[in-house]
This record gives C-alpha cells, sequence and structure tokens, in this order.
C-alpha cells in the first residue's frame, strides 16, 4: 500500500512536524513498507468482533471533588522555555 | 417564497464541580495567572487522569432533568490538535459514545407549548486561555494562562427542533433555568460558564431535507443569540433569494456591528483522530445510581410554574417570573407561608426586591409583615417601602422599625374623628359646597384630615368617616 | 560466599547485609559508584548518574539506622531507575532530546516506592528514546552496550538498566515494557525482567509511549531478587485509573514453590518459521527440560492470531505514541526550536529537532494510522485484531498454566546491524509482543549461553494476576541451569 508525497507531508502538518524535502522521500519510503506489512491484517474478518481498548477492563474510578492546590506554580513554570510573568509565552499565532 | 429556519443549539456548560474534572486543582474563576494549575492539567510528562465522581453526577443529574437515557457504559476519547491552551494537544471528550443519549426539554411559544430533543449530553475538560501579548513594545508573542485547562464541561446538544429566534432563545433560557436548578452549573453567561454555539440553515417552507447549515459561535447572552439568529437567518435567506448559496462555515457574531462574519478558514482542515483515552476506563454508570440521583433532582422550572400558579392563584406570567429563579421562587414560598394574604401581592413585592433577596439581605418575614401591614391597614404602601429600606440598611426587623418610626397608621375611626371634625369645623363653606353635590370636594377633605395627622391616617378609614359626617 | 564482591550480591543479600550492619549503606554504595566509573564509559547503561546525591542517601540512611530506623526493605541499598520515570528535581529524558533539560517536579509512583522501600538511587539508565526501539540505539544520548560483548546491542528499550544489572553497575533496576522492553533486554543480558500484568503496578508520572501496553517491572539478577523488587512496586495508586485494585501477594514466597503438576503449554506457533534460531530454540528446550525434570507437565496450545500481533502492535502502540507524544510541543517545558516567526513553525521545529528518526516515524504511522478515512482500516482493525489475540490466550491459560517461549529470536546483534532497516528490527518483538496486547504477566529467565558466549532467555507467560506461577516457573529453571549472573566485563 502506497502512500503518497503529499499523504506523507500532509501527516506531518497534522503531527506538527517539519520535514526537509529529503527527509520526506525517505519516510515515504519506509512507511509505505511499514503500512504493506500490517495490511495483513485485512485477511482476518472482524465483522463481529468487538474492538479491544484497554487490556484489563474494568470500570474508570472516581475521585472525590476535593480540591488539592499543588501548590507550587513555580514549579510548574520553571521548566518554561520562554515566560513573562506567571505565563507561559510562545510566539504569536499565525493562520497561514 | 417563504422560508422555515431550521435551528439545533449546541450549549457547553461549566459543571460547578469545587475540582476540575481530572485533577484535584481548583475550578474556581478569577484566580491569578497559572495559580490553579497541577502536572496533570499542565500536561506534563507520564502524569494521569482521575474522574471526578460528582462531575459525573452532575451530568447524570442533567440528563435524569431532561429526560435523556443514562448510557450504561459511555467512552471517553481524545481529541487531537495542536494549540497553545491545550496542553496535551488533546482534549479529552467523549466522542461515539456519550454519557446520555435521547432527552427533551418542553418550552413555552407564542403558539403553546412545543418540545424540543436532544441529541446527546456528554463531558469534557475545558481549556486554558491565551492573552495576546499588544502592550509589550515590538513583543509578538501570545500568553497563556492554563487556569481553565481541565475545568470540567458538560455539552448538550439539541435536535434541530427550532424553526425560530424566539425558540431558540425559550429553549436557551429553559435548559439554562434548569441547569441553575439543579445546582450543577451557575449559569453565568459573562465568565463563560454557560455557552452556546448554533447551527442555522434555510429552507423553502414545506421542504423535508436541510438546508446547509452555518455554525454560529461568539454570542455572550441570550439576547445576543437571537439576534445572531435573526440576523443569519435573513442573511441565509437573502443569499438564496439573491440566487446564491450557503456555505457551510463558521461564523462569529460581531455584537456590536450586529452581524455574523465567516471565521478565516485553516488551512488544514479539521481532523481530531478521535481515539478512546487509554488513561481512562469506560465510565460504567449503574441503573441503581441513576435511581439514587433521581432522588435528588428538585422540582424543575416547568412543573414549579405549574404549581404556584395553581397553589397560590397568581398568574401564569408572575409564576414564570418568580420561577426564573429557583431562590426567588422559594422566598415567595416562604413568605407566603408566614402570611398567606393575597399571594399575588407577595409575588409582586418579591419580585421588586429580588435583588435584596438574592444577596441574602432580605428574609421572608420582612416581606410577608410588609405585606400583612398594608393589607390590614397598619401601614400605608409608601411607609411600607421604607421600612423595608430601613431593614435593609439596619438590619432591624421590620416590625421593630415600623413602631420606632412611628410609620403605623391611625385606623381607628373614633380616634379620626376629633380630626375630622376639626377639620369640617374650620371649612364650613366647603362642607355645604360638598353637601350641595360638589363630591369631588371629598379628596380635599381627605388631604386636609392626612396633613393634621402628619400621614399616619389611614386614608380608607379617612374617607370613611368623612363619608358618615358628611353625609 | 564471603569471597563474593559486594558489587555482586543479590539485592537481597546486599539488603540483609545492610539490615544487619554488615555493611554500611556507604561503603555499598560507595563500591557500586566506583564500579560505575570504570565500567559505564564503555558499557553507557546510564545517561545521568548520581553520585552526590546517592552518598548523601546513603548517609542519611546509615544515619537513621544508627538511631534504630529502617526505611523499608531496601534500605540504603543502591538500584537505578530507566530514565522513563519521573524523579522530583533530577533530570528525566526518557532518551530524547526533547525532554534533554526536564526536571520534573514531582515522583513517579515507581520512584516514590523504591524510595519508601529504603532503596538509594544511583541514577537513570539509558534507553530508546521514548522506549521506542529493541536495542537502545535511538537514544539521543548515544546507545549502550551489552556488557557481554561490547560490539552488541543490550536489546531495548530497557537496555539501559538491563546492562547495568548485568553489569553489576546496580543491584537491581526498573524498565518499563510496552513490547518487550523488559524482557528482550533481559534476555540479551542475561537477567531476569518481569513484565507484570497491565495494570499491576501504576504507571503514574512514568513517560508514556503507549498507555494501553506500557507496564513497569523489575530487572533483577536472580528471580528472587525480581519477585521482591515486583513486590514492593506493585500495587493500587488513585493517581492511574487503569491501575488495579486487587491486593499484592507474596511473590517471593512463589519462586521456591514446586512445579510439580504445573501444566507448561508450549504455543506452536512460537516454534514454526526460520526467525528462531537454532541455539535459541536449543536454549529454550533445556529450560522445559529443567521444568519437567521436576515434575511439570507439557501441553501443546496454539495461540492462532500470532502472526497477526507484530501488525497489530505497530498499528496500536504508534497510534498511541502520536498522541501521546503531542504534548512536547515546545510551550510548557522541554526543548523549543530558536528563531521561528510563528507558534506553528516554531512547535514543528521544535518536534522535528528534538525527536530522532525512530520517534518521528512512529509519531507518522500513528497520526495516519488514526487520521480520518483510515481509522477504521488501521486503529479500528488493530484494535479488533487485539481481541482475537487476548482471546487465543484466554483459551490457552484454559489447558496451562504457563506458557513457555523463547524470549527473543537470536541472542544480541551487533550495533548498527538493524538500524538502516525498521521492520527487522521490529522483528525482534515478534514474542514478547503477543504478552502486552493480551495484558498478561510475563518473564524472561536466562537459560543458557550461545556458541559465542551471548545470553539466552526463555520466556514464560501466564494468566492476568497469576504473576506468581511466572516466578513458580522462573524459580525452578533457575535452580537447575546454573547462571553466572554478573557478565565477565572487567573495569
Amino acid at each position: 500500500m502506497a502512500i503518497t508525497r503529499e499523504e506523507v507531508l500532509h501527516v506531518a502538518r497534522l503531527a506538527r512536524l517539519s520535514l526537509p524535502e529529503a527527509e520526506a522521500d525517505r519516510l515515504r519510503v519506509q512507511l509505505s513498507a511499514i503500512l504493506d506489512y500490517v495490511k495483513q491484517l485485512d485477511r482476518l474478518d472482524t465483522r463481529d468482533v468487538v474492538p479491544t481498548s484497554h487490556a484489563v477492563e474494568t470500570g474508570t474510578p472516581f475521585r472525590d471533588d476535593v480540591v488539592q492546590p499543588f501548590g507550587d506554580k513555580e514549579a510548574i513554570l520553571a521548566n518554561a522555555p520562554d515566560r513573562h510573568n506567571d505565563f507561559f509565552r510562545v510566539p504569536r499565532i499565525i493562520e497561514d | 417564497m417563504a422560508f422555515e429556519a431550521v435551528i439545533g443549539l449546541e450549549v457547553h456548560a461549566q459543571l460547578s464541580t469545587r475540582s476540575k474534572i481530572f485533577c484535584a486543582c481548583s475550578a474556581a474563576f478569577g484566580a491569578s495567572p497559572n495559580e490553579n494549575t497541577c502536572p496533570v492539567c499542565t500536561g506534563m510528562p507520564g502524569v494521569l487522569p482521575v474522574l471526578n465522581r460528582r462531575a459525573v453526577e452532575y451530568t447524570i443529574r442533567t440528563a435524569i432533568a431532561t429526560s435523556s437515557t443514562v448510557q450504561r457504559r459511555s467512552v471517553f476519547a481524545r481529541k487531537n490538535y495542536f494549540y497553545p491552551d491545550l496542553p496535551k494537544a488533546y482534549q479529552i471528550s467523549q466522542y461515539e459514545l456519550p454519557i446520555a443519549l435521547g432527552g427533551h426539554i418542553d418550552i413555552e411559544t407564542g403558539n403553546g407549548p412545543k418540545r424540543i430533543g436532544i441529541t446527546r449530553i456528554h463531558m469534557e475538560e475545558d481549556a486554558g486561555k491565551l492573552v495576546h501579548e499588544g502592550e509589550f513594545a515590538g513583543a509578538q508573542a501570545s500568553l497563556a494562562d492554563l487556569n481553565r485547562c481541565s475545568v470540567p464541561l458538560m455539552e448538550i446538544v439539541s435536535e434541530p427542533d427550532m424553526r425560530t429566534p424566539e425558540e431558540g432563545g425559550a429553549y436557551l433560557r429553559r435548559l439554562h433555568d434548569i441547569l441553575v436548578y439543579l445546582g450543577v452549573c451557575d449559569g453565568n453567561m459573562e465568565e463563560g460558564s454557560f455557552r452556546c454555539d448554533a447551527n442555522v440553515s434555510v429552507r423553502p417552507a414545506g421542504q423535508e431535507s436541510f438546508g446547509t447549515k452555518a455554525e454560529l459561535k461568539n454570542m455572550n447572552s441570550f439576547r445576543n443569540v437571537e439576534k445572531a439568529l435573526e440576523y443569519e437567518i435573513r442573511r441565509q435567506i437573502e443569499r438564496i433569494e439573491d440566487g446564491g448559496k450557503v456555505v457551510q462555515e463558521t461564523r462569529l457574531w460581531d455584537a456590536n456591528a450586529g452581524v455574523t462574519v465567516a471565521m478565516r478558514r485553516k488551512e488544514e482542515a479539521h481532523d481530531y483522530r478521535y481515539f478512546p483515552d487509554p488513561d481512562l476506563l469506560p465510565l460504567i454508570v449503574d441503573e441503581s445510581w441513576v435511581e439514587e440521583l433521581r432522588k435528588t433532582i428538585p422540582e424543575l422550572p416547568a412543573e414549579k410554574i405549574a404549581r404556584l400558579e395553581r397553589q397560590y392563584g397568581i398568574p401564569r406570567y408572575d409564576a414564570g417570573i418568580l420561577a426564573a429563579d429557583r431562590a426567588l421562587a422559594d422566598f415567595f414560598e416562604a413568605s407566603a407561608a408566614i402570611y398567606g394574604g393575597n399571594p399575588k401581592t407577595t409575588a409582586n413585592e418579591c419580585v421588586h426586591w429580588k435583588d435584596a433577596v438574592f444577596s441574602g439581605a432580605l428574609s421572608p418575614e420582612t416581606i410577608a409583615h410588609a405585606v400583612e401591614d398594608r393589607e390590614r391597614g397598619t401601614i400605608s404602601a409608601t411607609a411600607s417601602k421604607k421600612l423595608v429600606e430601613l431593614v435593609l440598611s439596619t438590619g432591624k426587623p421590620f416590625r421593630t422599625l415600623r413602631d420606632e418610626q412611628g410609620l403605623t397608621q391611625v385606623s381607628d375611626a373614633s380616634a379620626l374623628d376629633v380630626i375630622v371634625e376639626k377639620i369640617l369645623a374650620a371649612s364650613p363653606k366647603e362642607v355645604e359646597s360638598y353637601r350641595g353635590g360638589k363630591v369631588g370636594l371629598l379628596s380635599f377633605f381627605v388631604g386636609q384630615v392626612m396633613r393634621e395627622s402628619r400621614g399616619k391616617a389611614n386614608p380608607k378609614v379617612v374617607q370613611e368617616v368623612l363619608k358618615r359626617k358628611l353625609g | 560466599m564471603a569471597n563474593v564482591p559486594v558489587h555482586e550480591w543479590t539485592l537481597l543479600e546486599a539488603a540483609r547485609k545492610v539490615r544487619e550492619k554488615e555493611i554500611s549503606s556507604r561503603e555499598l554504595t560507595g563500591a557500586l559508584l566506583s564500579r560505575i566509573e570504570s565500567l559505564d564509559p564503555k558499557v553507557h547503561a546510564y545517561i545521568t548518574v548520581l553520585p552526590e546525591a546517592a552518598m548523601a542517601q546513603a548517609a542519611a540512611c546509615d544515619g537513621e539506622q544508627a538511631k534504630g530506623t529502617v526505611r523499608g526493605p531496601l534500605h540504603g541499598v543502591p538500584v537505578g531507575l530507566k530514565d522513563i520515570f519521573c524523579t522530583r528535581g533530577v533530570r528525566t529524558t526518557c532518551g530524547s532530546g526533547i525532554l534533554g533539560n526536564f526536571e520534573p517536579p514531582y515522583d513517579a509512583c515507581v520512584t516514590g516506592k523504591v524510595l519508601a522501600a529504603g532503596a538509594v538511587l544511583l541514577g537513570k539508565h539509558n534507553m530508546d528514546e521514548f522506549a521506542m526501539g529493541s536495542s537502545t540505539e535511538t537514544s539521543r544520548f548515544g546507545p549502550t552496550r551489552n556488557p557481554w560483548d561490547l560490539s552488541r546491542i543490550p536489546g531495548g528499550s530497557s537496555g539501559g538498566t538491563a546492562a547495568a544489572v548485568a553489569a553489576a553497575m546496580c543491584f537491581a533496576g526498573v524498565g518499563t515494557d510496552t513490547g518487550g522492553s523488559i524482557r528482550q533486554p533481559a534476555s540479551l543480558c542475561g537477567v531476569v525482567g518481569v513484565k507484570p500484568t497491565y495494570g499491576r503496578v501504576s504507571r503514574y508520572g512514568m513517560i508514556a509511549f503507549a498507555s494501553s501496553l506500557d507496564q513497569a517491572g523489575p530487572i533483577a539478577r536472580t528471580v528472587a531478587d525480581a519477585a521482591a523488587l515486583l513486590g514492593w512496586i506493585a500495587g493500587y495508586d488513585r493517581r492511574d485509573s487503569t491501575c488495579v485494585d486487587t491486593p499484592v501477594p507474596d511473590y517471593l514466597a512463589a519462586v521456591q514453590r514446586p512445579v510439580k503438576g504445573l501444566r507448561v503449554g508450549l504455543p506452536k506457533e512460537y516454534y514454526e518459521g526460520d526467525g528462531l534460531s537454532r541455539e535459541v530454540r536449543a536454549a529454550v528446550e533445556k529450560a522445559l527440560k529443567a521444568l519437567t525434570d521436576q515434575g511439570a507437565a507439557v501441553v501443546e496450545v496454539s495461540l492462532p492470531h500470532t502472526s497477526f500481533a507484530l501488525s497489530t502492535y505497530y498499528l496500536i502502540a504508534p497510534a498511541e505514541a502520536s498522541s501521546n507524544l503531542a504534548r512536547y510541543d515546545g510551550v510548557r517545558y522541554g526543548y523549543r526550536a530558536g528563531g521561528a516567526t510563528g507558534l506553528i513553525e516554531m512547535m514543528s521545529r521544535t518536534r522535528a529537532e528534538g525527536f530522532g528518526e525512530e520517534v518521528k516515524r512512529r509519531i507518522m504511522i500513528g497520526t495516519y494510522a488514526l487520521s480520518a478515512g483510515y481509522y477504521d482500516a488501521f486503529y479500528g482493525k488493530a484494535q479488533k485484531v487485539r481481541t482475537l489475540i487476548r482471546a487465543d490466550f484466554a483459551r490457552a491459560f484454559e489447558a496451562a498454566d504457563v506458557l513457555l517461549t523463547p524470549t527473543a529470536p537470536t541472542p544480541a546483534f551487533r550495533l548498527g546491524e538493524k538500524t538502516g532497516d525498521p521492520l527487522t528490527m521490529y522483528l525482534s518483538d515478534i514474542y514478547t509482543i503477543p504478552c502486552n496486547l493480551a495484558g498478561i504477566p510475563g518473564i524472561s529467565v536466562p537459560c543458557g549461553l550461545s556458541g559465542s558466549g551471548l545470553p539466552i532467555g526463555a520466556q514464560l507467560l501466564s494468566n492476568h494476576f497469576r504473576e506468581e506461577t511466572l516466578f513458580t516457573a522462573a524459580g525452578a529453571i533457575e535452580r537447575v541451569l546454573p547462571w553466572p549472573r554478573v557478565a565477565p566485563l572487567e573495569g
């Protein structure tokens, strides 16, 4: 199953990975090979099979609605590559 | 050609839990930037979500109150997209399997009651807030405050059952009142606790299939929703009549200009790559839990209006005003229980003083005493108003103030006899004219007596005594 | 045993000797730190070594013990953690450039439990970037080498932990296993590695690769050490919604239990095909003989969907990973590419520069498999096949108590041998992957050496929450097959 160059570029955009031209072609070949391989699953008839999302499926547990502040805002912000006071700062959003 | 609009509404309501939906940070509004954050809601590596039980209970209560069917098994899914206000780069939401399906609420329209279907109710987490840095010279950046990240939201999606902006407004108000009644949402539209998006299309009257719809966003009051719907319906009809076509798009309501504007299209079409969140197991809701919660559902607005009308004999309109707020209706009933009298008067008083009722400054006794003293003639309407104001400013009981201020009316006919005779004796000409047929002079005598009594005489009793003496 | 060098003691021996004051934690910790100093430049099992912090911790342990307090069963015993477990205030990289400078303000549950047991943290072990790899070659910090043959890979992704344990640069460690990342390197380094039942150990603070498959587990030099360590890190944690609230049995007690009457299943699909090397097959047969000699019964079982497991895994794991790794966007922590003019460019370049090739490849596959129009054909389909694979195991465990298979098809391969061909690399995990898809526990236990002196491991699999059966069977193999425990590597 061949994946096109355009699809590679589209997926890279979706995944927010900038992709040099040369890399796009290499990835196209590698991804096509992997997708070819996994297409073997089509040989199985799974029409009546229920999908498994969790290996061990019970109900989800709950938390009581109690506030427990983390209490260290500085620790949350300390790793920020860029900040302004107590905000995380990011480059402006350009819709292109 | 006659056109008909088709409207469906999507409401995002913030659940009034104390903590966030997947972590123990405070969900309160208005904290300083990034104050209410922790590793979980800021998407640090390796940390995991744990579901807030109360958020689930609030959603189940909403499902019950809207006659929706609570699903035994629902699934949280990840909605994947990149944005600096979304720390994990996915929003945990419910997608294919939401917690509730297939409900309805009844609204009042010009043509009588109408039932609006509810397609689904699901739970999700809110995103943070971006401040666009403008005030910093030369800076071209945005600032992220993640306090709102993971605040619990409930999305309620209606069927496309509404046909006019008024119906849309009525549905929203009713839904709003239900959520506030249930205590699951504070209903504050300015702070964004209750937000609405609309899907609108038009079609020639009588046509079965739907027209192309536009999605409207950014409407932050009931009135704005109605205005935006009105504008958008007119815009779509005009477009078709001009031979054009409606484009499927998202449009923003510009309240200042009073128009909807197409949102700039993003380069890549949305592809949210939903899949079940492996960090959360399916949400299982047993029938017994639903039944337990069913018992906690209070009387809802529609039922309350009908009951107030029936039980107190007040007009439906008044009942509607009282029932629009559960606290006001409760206050009314508490006042009416202390003094029965004419409930319509009590209702008027409650509505008149509703700000004080909401602030908790007024007790039902105050209104009950005010109404009772007026109806018994002990005080005048003016004195009643003045006394309630004094209660609010001093905090003293109504009747203590009434006695201190000497605002009690003289309603004892024998005590008024003396004043009346004095006035009549001082005005022989007017007495003669009155007796000669100028009955309009009665108000002149009433005024004189009132002045002589320094306003304390009960005007009704004064009239009676005057008529007797002059007759 | 008096002549056994300190670093070669087992975890339990070391713990007993500290407890009985035969040795101080400082001496023990110092011995291992100097071992790391002399050997790790060759092996590169550690991304971060913490000499000062470890010695300070050891001193504190000694001080407390002098006053009669003992932190827990591992009081003063030095161990290491895969650099996937968050450690408060200690750089946690997950083998990636994108987290090269990340210092978490919290401990993973596993970190907390190991520290609460009294252990001294020597450092953080090297790993394939975000646990994506089978050779530890995808680490941004350079590959780890197999202590049995430095020209070879140690396996992966917990290759640093397996190599550190095999080279006696710690008494034990904790790794993670998404498709074999504990068992395969344990096999290739000649140590014991356990992948517990999904939900047995909390994933809180363990950096996610594929959330529905990831599980933490011990790597140690003896079955008893691994059993004891699992007992200390397992258990319910309300911070992980997928953690199961069920009591933790006495795993250590299970190690000595007899295997008489135990039904050992041989899944025939694991022994078919030409990928399995003759030497590995022969070594696993010796393990089987060890079990039958002690009274275990052999049954043949079938896991008919085995050949579909790799495809299933290589859709589910990348799909989950593409979402789990989306948070590394340069906004709140970690690496950020400089000089970008807009947000999208900043994020895209941060991720392109911060992630390595294998990680990017898997993000691409996963994004594609989840994208509009392909979900049903790829991710949805894989989830359904996952159901069939689970059902295979459920049926097999009706006939057998434990399944015996090879852990890896071949002994350790050479560095660089498979890096050019992702699919061939993926095939190293062919025997370990089905276990993660089914959520069942597995163990790799040494069962022999290849002709060229490379370790070979046998894998045992049991039903959900039947780790005890694994320890019983692995203990029986270990008793019969003599084993050098420590790689023949001198500083």
